[in-house]
């Protein structure tokens, strides 16, 4: 059905966290390998070996560099997959009830075989969270692995989406975002954590955390002369600094 | 209304098996686990890969590289059978043929070989996860001619962290993630430990400390870095002795620590005159001595309750002898080091400097801290907690890969010692078996005896002009000139110049060239043009110039159609191995780790794992370590090795499940039958933790010392002081001065006495010939690829399809280039047409690109369109093995004059703007190759299970 | 927006069917017999032409019928029942017209009504979308029945009503285009939003995901030169308004009509090329495609 629930009674999502993220795309490809196997169809590949490879990815990391009014350029990466929106364009659009968002935890998910592969909902997502696999003709999304959170066949600790639990540098994190005392709601407000578009009205689920402030070591004129008394010399030349060393090592 | 949805099934199953064993797409070697289900046929396949929670090196995450296993293993670039050439060397036509036949043609290659001149053997491999075995082959086979790869890639970081601390960066050491407040990270390659990296930084992330990165280029960790430092390449050196320079001059450095665990106390001989002028005064027993400030007088460094004293010296027949300390105050005190003095060559500014030499000082002493762990030192000193200091280091290529690059990673390691943050709480710790000092490894052995083994293993640690690789004539006795006096220290080989040494008969013609997984004739050569034509030449006669040439390989590289004899290897999920002890460790700080490989499918082509082709042709060749007395085969396979094979008494490949008097014991211990199959229900992998206590100050820790003796690392305790001064660069330069039998061409001594300063120094490095080329170019490796290996994965080559040449903003201003706008970029050596993009968050003379992305056509089982045969693009064009010529009628090589290693990063160029080239495709464009396999399917629909 | 052939095809050609179909059921011409049945029939082929034309991009049109399910939210599932309702009815009532020569007006002008909403219907999938600021107005669907029923007059010889819907249609797209020329800057979505770097710096999109290309660079990244764009806008408004008012100006003749039909249809598939080809979805922002 693809009026939205009126209530969802969780949140499930993801924390980014675009100060850790080094852009090293484990996520995408573990998040290509489980969907691959696992949930409806397999992601596609066409031309994999040949001139033109294209294939349907459920998560890419993107990057860009943002340059400050003063000192250096800075490049953050940018993993993007579904957001599992409160108001999801994407489930509004679509003419067969195939896009759904689940009422008990708020996924929003594609079921394959209502869905005709019309591709409006990717008209509607702002974000380019679906892609329509061109070898089976169904629109395919992010499902926050909701073939693993609940899978009682999968050891507890491991009950998480794949791209989370791959991630190395912790950059992810998987939670329930409508409980304020989730650790991911937690990390959302100590962090500042922020919505991508937020003047798309689509109330994303997930979050961002945005990256800490760069550079103080060259701009922070507040941190250099704190640090500046650090290097007061003791000598300036070796039989000073022997003599200095010879009184310092009577007190050791 | 109510809300309508399907219902899921939310327990799907996930695998019939999971299969847990150890990744091998890079150097990281991560436990995987290798979800295995049944197909519609029945038939266990591999489902998915993920990581293994419970392995030392990941706990649970894998990187893009691992979880595209699954393409890696499936690749139809995989090879199928043994071949030998028909067509003419590089045109890549092949005929299948028997096992037995490769064999036997093996055999009649290298039987007389080693019946009459071993060293017409050249045995070098590339990416190979088993250089003890590797390299016991060679020993047993008797030629003198065997390396891995580190010569171009490791070495200087390697060999300077030994030299120095007994250990190094790279996978051998690590920060101590859980303490450490301030990580400062010098440019790293992204195969090396590249999740255990990814997860300290998350760690200190989490906890609120802080990075500093120093790299040209922002990217990676530099681009989560809080601050980035974009210092101009080569000059890092000059950066890290400027801050000692400061650190020394405030005082802010650990007096304590230098005292106690290094050289800074012990007295150098003084005497001008002396043959040993510059050498560390020993006493009867050969201890370096220090004074002792308890008593004033000389004493033995390891002596019980003995304080040396950093300040005093000693006279002796009017003759004073101070302490290496006092040479390097002044040596670094010097102003030539202080920071207005060096802002301008490396690219950051004077206050820079300083601040981030205070914030080095800050955090060391402000924030140091006790860690409630009880201890003795080696001198029987009994301390109740240890210091730490938490400011770690961590480097690798980026600051090794340049012709002053050993003295660099000295340098580095001389400013983490002076601020006492090597192997404390929050410093930098090493990983077992290190540490282990330079004295306790090997000295290279090159002594050839026709149908023996070589004296000793060929590769190890020089000290000084005796244990040159020479022959008795002075001339190199290693066709890749290692040891000798052009680069004395080379400790890991010079596979870089095999080819071309090899080619110019130079020091001497071989007569095979035998390489496993190196992909010599693309990404793994400089002058890549030059390389394909010197394997491709043939002499007056019509015979190639290289005469024999075999090659192993899993996959249809760029280097199978250089070959003659192909042996196939199987992928790393069909196969045995073990990620010895004995070889590159996958040891944490806390722990002692191994792990094995096993086949978790079996091969369904016509191949086998090298090492096994290698146990059958050693025993057919009748090699002593591969043949039993009666001279029947010694090892069935690699598996039998691993098992069975002893280095020395109690100590095998694996350390894991060894049988002990009361049963099964970690570290050492006889062979155990069955002791793969206790890895296999371990999880593929051994650990054990070093009991708390002895894991900090491992090198002077007497708990420690014991542990890794009974862990087989060790025959007794070797405790030993840092050496910040190098007693073997020393020796070096006193042949240089002319002292001692063993004396270098007149033309080197020089750059002998000039480079091998026993205190690390900074020097330009050459620059004859780059008049004009004024920009650096560098290369990295994408995060998401492994050398040429990532373009035959259907999906990482998505990620990587091509790699731009990257241009900070004011140089594509100042070329009035734009982002897809195409650039000839040359070098004293060569040219490239290459596409262009923007990158502001870079140095601003220099640019770089992907490494490694640019293939041949026809190699890897892709399309000839393949964008990484028309857009992509190898920098290796533009660099040379050996410098422009000076004129004086010699050839210099592009390296390091200490270490041999590969001086690859030293490349300067010039840019220009073209026109896009009339095929779009970037140049040089060379003539496609055959596939050997064929080529690879128009669509993947992935699945397994159904 | 990737301007699929099979899209602009359906709203072109349905629009003008369903415009036909509206003047038909409002009795414009008041025609039985015969001559009903050649326009019906012209209706119905351009209709339900463009209705299967659009079928061809999707995935699965096998599951096609689904698509009635959701009517309560999707504007695309309401457009198959208005469409379905309007063809039905007017099948009805043509049936009326030319085989009992009964004109049966309850029915025709529900007919209309309800072709008037399947160009509606159409149009706001369109105008929904706040991803595509260029459409998401008003004036989309006035865009689309404007053309539709300046079209459906042309068809149906409404010589006068024609000419004053024509210029009125194309007052319209005029307005339309300069609009959506505004619409992305005025969206208040940029690389600031879309990254939430904004307060940092200037946002630059670096290495893309993905060297090669996919379905979302397939999809909504099209990106077209200005200049050719406003060449293109100049041939679309003069075949579409100003060639046929011209046309029908001159006095009535067969062949006129036709000229006028056909200039106009080029104009309306030249516009409708442009309305995707021109249409910029915030999505490219990621790519730095905007």
């Amino acid at each position: 059905m693809t009026q939205l629930p009126t209530h969802t009674e969780k949140k499930l999502g993801l924390v980014i966290d675009l100060d850790t993220c080094v852009g090293c795309h484990a996520c995408v490809i573990s998040c290509k390998g489980w969907n691959t196997e696992n949930y409806g169809a397999p992601l596609s590949d066409q031309d994999p070996y040949g001139a033109d490879p294209s294939g349907t990815f459920l998560n890419r990391v993107h990057s860009y560099e943002v340059q400050p009014a003063q000192g250096d350029a800075q490049l953050i990466h940018f993993p993007k997959s579904c957001l599992h929106c409160e108001d999801a364009p994407c489930v509004t659009v679509c003419p067969t009830g195939a896009s759904y968002k689940r009422v008990e935890d708020g996924i929003v998910l594609v079921n394959e075989s209502d869905c005709i592969g019309c591709g409006l909902c990717a008209w509607a997502c702002p974000y380019g969270a679906r892609e329509m696999d061109a070898a089976e003709g169904v629109m395919k999304k992010c499902t926050l692995c909701v073939d693993r959170i609940y899978n009682e066949n999968l050891p507890e600790v491991d009950r998480e989406p794949s791209c989370v639990r791959t991630c190395p540098s912790n950059a992810r994190h998987f939670g329930d975002l409508g409980d304020p005392n989730s650790d991911v709601s937690k990390l959302v407000a100590e962090r500042g954590g922020m919505d991508l578009m937020p003047e798309q009205g689509t109330k994303p689920v997930n979050q961002y955390l945005p990256p800490r402030l760069k550079d103080r070591l060259a701009q922070d004129e507040d941190q250099i002369d704190i640090l500046a008394p650090y290097l007061a010399p003791v000598a300036t030349e070796t039989k000073g600094f022997l003599s200095w060393l010879d009184k310092t090592l009577e007190k050791l | 209304m109510t809300h309508i949805q399907p219902t899921l099934d939310l327990s799907p199953k996930v695998s019939d098996e999971v299969r847990k064993t150890t990744c091998y797409m890079c150097a990281c070697r991560c436990g995987i686990n290798v979800h295995m289900k049944k197909d519609p046929l029945g038939d266990l396949k591999v489902a998915y890969i993920e990581g293994n929670r419970d392995h030392p090196v990941n706990k649970g995450v894998l990187c893009a590289k691992g979880s595209a296993g699954i393409m890696q293993h499936n690749a139809p670039s995989r090879l199928k059978s043994p071949m030998k050439r028909v067509g003419e060397r590089g045109e890549g036509k092949f005929e299948d043929i028997s096992w037995e036949e490769a064999y036997s043609i093996a055999e009649s290659w290298l039987r007389p070989i080693r019946e009459t001149n071993p060293e017409k053997l050249a045995f070098f491999t590339g990416r190979d996860q088993s250089q003890s075995f590797t390299s016991l082959w060679a020993q047993s086979f008797g030629t003198p001619n065997y390396a891995a790869h580190g010569g171009f890639c490791s070495v200087n970081m390697a060999a300077a962290g030994i030299y120095t601390m007994g250990g190094a960066f790279w996978e051998f050491g690590q920060p101590d993630w859980d303490h450490t407040k301030l990580f400062m990270l010098f440019g790293v390659a992204e195969d090396h430990d590249s999740n255990p990296i990814k997860m300290g930084i998350g760690k200190i992330k989490k906890r609120g400390a802080r990075i500093i990165g120093v790299n040209p280029i922002r990217t990676g960790y530099n681009a989560v870095a809080d601050d980035w430092v974009g210092i101009t390449p080569g000059t890092d050196g000059l950066f890290i002795l400027s801050m000692i320079h400061c650190l020394m001059k405030a005082g802010k450095i650990d007096l304590h620590y230098l005292a106690q665990y290094t050289d800074a106390a012990v007295l150098i001989n003084g005497d001008e005159k002396s043959p040993e002028f510059g050498l560390k005064l020993r006493d009867d027993n050969g201890k370096e001595l220090v004074i002792d400030r308890n008593t004033g007088k000389p004493a033995p460094f390891d002596k019980k309750g003995v304080k040396p004293d950093l300040a005093a010296t000693m006279r002796v027949a009017g003759v004073t002898h101070r302490p290496v300390f006092h040479q390097m105050a002044d040596m670094y005190l010097d102003e030539q080091y202080a920071p207005e003095a060096v802002a301008d060559r490396c690219g950051i500014s004077a206050k820079r400097i300083r601040t981030l030499a205070a914030e080095l000082a800050r955090v060391a002493f402000d924030e140091a801290f006790e860690l409630e762990h009880e201890w003795t030192d080696f001198r029987g000193e009994h301390h109740t907690s240890m210091t730490g200091r938490p400011v770690s280091f961590h480097a690798m290529r980026g600051i090794s890969a340049h012709a002053n690059g050993f003295q660099t990673c000295r340098a580095l390691h001389t400013l983490q010692i002076i601020l006492g943050t090597v192997e404390v709480p929050g410093g930098f710790r090493f990983k077992p078996p290190y540490p282990k000092p330079a004295t306790a490894h090997p000295k290279p052995h090159c002594k050839v005896t026709p149908n023996a083994p070589l004296d000793g293993p060929h590769l190890g640690f020089v000290h000084g002009p005796d244990d040159l690789a020479l022959k008795e004539d002075g001339s190199p006795a290693r066709i890749d000139k290692a040891f000798t006096w052009e680069n004395p220290m080379s400790s890991h080989g010079l596979m870089h110049m095999v080819i071309s040494n090899a080619y110019a008969g130079d020091p001497y013609k071989i007569d095979t060239l035998f390489m496993y997984m190196a992909n010599m004739s693309w990404n793994s050569s400089m002058n890549t043009t030059g390389v394909q034509d010197m394997l491709t030449d043939k002499d007056e006669s019509g015979e190639y110039v290289i005469p024999r040439i075999i090659y192993s390989d899993a996959y249809s590289s760029e280097m199978v159609a250089y070959a003659d004899l192909i042996l196939p290897d199987t992928t790393y999920l069909e196969r045995h191995d073990c990620i010895s002890l004995l070889d590159r460790p996958i040891c944490e700080a806390d722990a002692v780790a191994d792990a094995i490989r096993w086949p978790v499918v079996e091969p369904d082509r016509n191949v086998k794992g090298f090492q096994s082709a290698l146990c059958d042709l050693g025993a057919r060749l009748g090699l002593p370590a591969f043949t039993n007395v009666d001279g029947s085969q010694k090892y069935a396979d690699y598996a039998d090795y691993i098992v069975n094979h002893e280095r020395r008494p109690g100590v095998g490949p694996l350390a894991g499940w060894r049988m002990g008097e009361n049963g099964l014991q970690g570290g050492r211990g006889s062979p155990n039958e069955s002791q793969l199959d206790n890895y296999i229900e371990n999880g593929g992998f051994f650990v054990e933790h070093i009991p708390d206590g002895a894991n900090y100050y491992k090198p002077w820790n007497a708990d420690y010392q014991d542990w890794a003796v009974k862990m087989g690392l060790y025959d007794s305790p070797q405790p030993y002081l840092f050496s910040l001064y190098s007693e073997p660069m020393r020796k070096f330069q006193l042949a240089a001065e002319g002292h001692g039998e063993r004396q270098p061409p007149d033309h080197l001594r020089a750059r002998i006495k000039e480079k091998m300063s026993p205190l690390p120094i900074w020097y330009e490095t050459d620059q004859q010939g780059n008049e004009g080329f004024t920009v650096t170019a560098l290369t990295q490796r994408p995060m998401a690829m492994y050398h040429s290996w990532g373009s035959q994965n259907a999906w990482l080559r998505q990620l990587h399809g091509c790699n731009p040449m990257y241009l900070p903003s004011n140089l594509m201003r100042e070329h009035d280039l734009s982002d897809g706008d195409w650039a000839e970029i040359t070098s004293p050596h060569g040219a490239i047409t290459v596409p262009v993009m923007e990158m502001a968050a870079l140095n601003a003379n220099t640019i770089w690109t992907w490494n490694a992305i640019g293939k041949r056509k026809g190699a890897w089982a892709l399309d000839e369109k393949a964008p990484e045969a028309t857009k992509g693009f190898l920098l290796n064009h533009l660099i040379h093995e050996l410098l422009p010529p000076k004129g004086d009628g010699l050839r210099w090589a592009n390296s390091d004059p200490i270490t041999g290693q590969a001086a690859w990063f030293d490349l300067k160029v010039a840019i220009k703007k073209v026109a896009a080239p009339a095929d779009a495709q970037s140049q040089p464009n060379m003539p496609p190759i055959n596939s050997p396999v064929g080529k690879g399917p128009s669509e993947l629909k992935w699945k397994v299970g159904q | 927006m990737h301007p699929a052939p099979s899209v602009i095809f359906f709203s072109t050609f349905s629009g003008l069917g369903f415009g036909l179909l509206i003047f038909l059921g409002l009795g414009m011409p008041a025609t039985t017999g015969f001559s009903a049945f050649i326009f019906f029939a012209i209706a119905y082929l351009l209709a339900v032409g463009g209705l299967i034309s659009s079928t061809f991009h999707l995935g699965h049109p096998e599951r096609a019928l689904k698509a009635f399910s959701q009517w309560r939210s999707s504007w695309l599932s309401r457009e198959a029942w208005c469409a379905v309702a309007a063809l039905v009815l007017m099948a009805i009532y043509g049936a009326g017209l030319v085989f009992f020569g009964q004109r049966w007006t309850i029915i025709g002008l529900l007919g209309a009504i309800a072709s008037l909403g399947t160009v509606f219907t159409t149009s706001m999938i369109y105008g929904q979308l706040k991803t595509i600021p260029r459409w998401n107005s008003p004036l989309t669907p006035a865009n689309f029945l404007s053309l539709c029923i300046a079209g459906g007059a042309l068809m149906a010889g409404q010589t006068t009503a024609a000419i004053i819907l024509l210029a009125i249609a194309g007052a319209i797209q005029v307005a339309t285009w300069l609009r959506g020329d505004t619409a992305f800057a005025d969206s208040g979505t940029n690389m600031a939003t879309a990254t939430g770097l904004g307060n940092i710096g200037t946002v630059r999109a670096f290495e893309p995901p993905h060297t090669g290309t996919n379905y979302l660079l397939r999809e909504f990244v099209h990106e077209i030169g200005r200049k050719h764009a406003q060449k293109l806008r100049i041939i679309a408004i003069v075949l579409m308004a100003v060639l046929p008012i011209f046309f029908l100006l001159i006095p009535f003749n067969h062949i006129m009509a036709l000229l006028a039909v056909v200039a106009h249809v080029g104009g309306v598939l030249t516009a409708r090329w442009l309305f995707f080809a021109e249409a910029e979805h915030v999505v490219g922002l990621y790519y730095g495609k905007r």
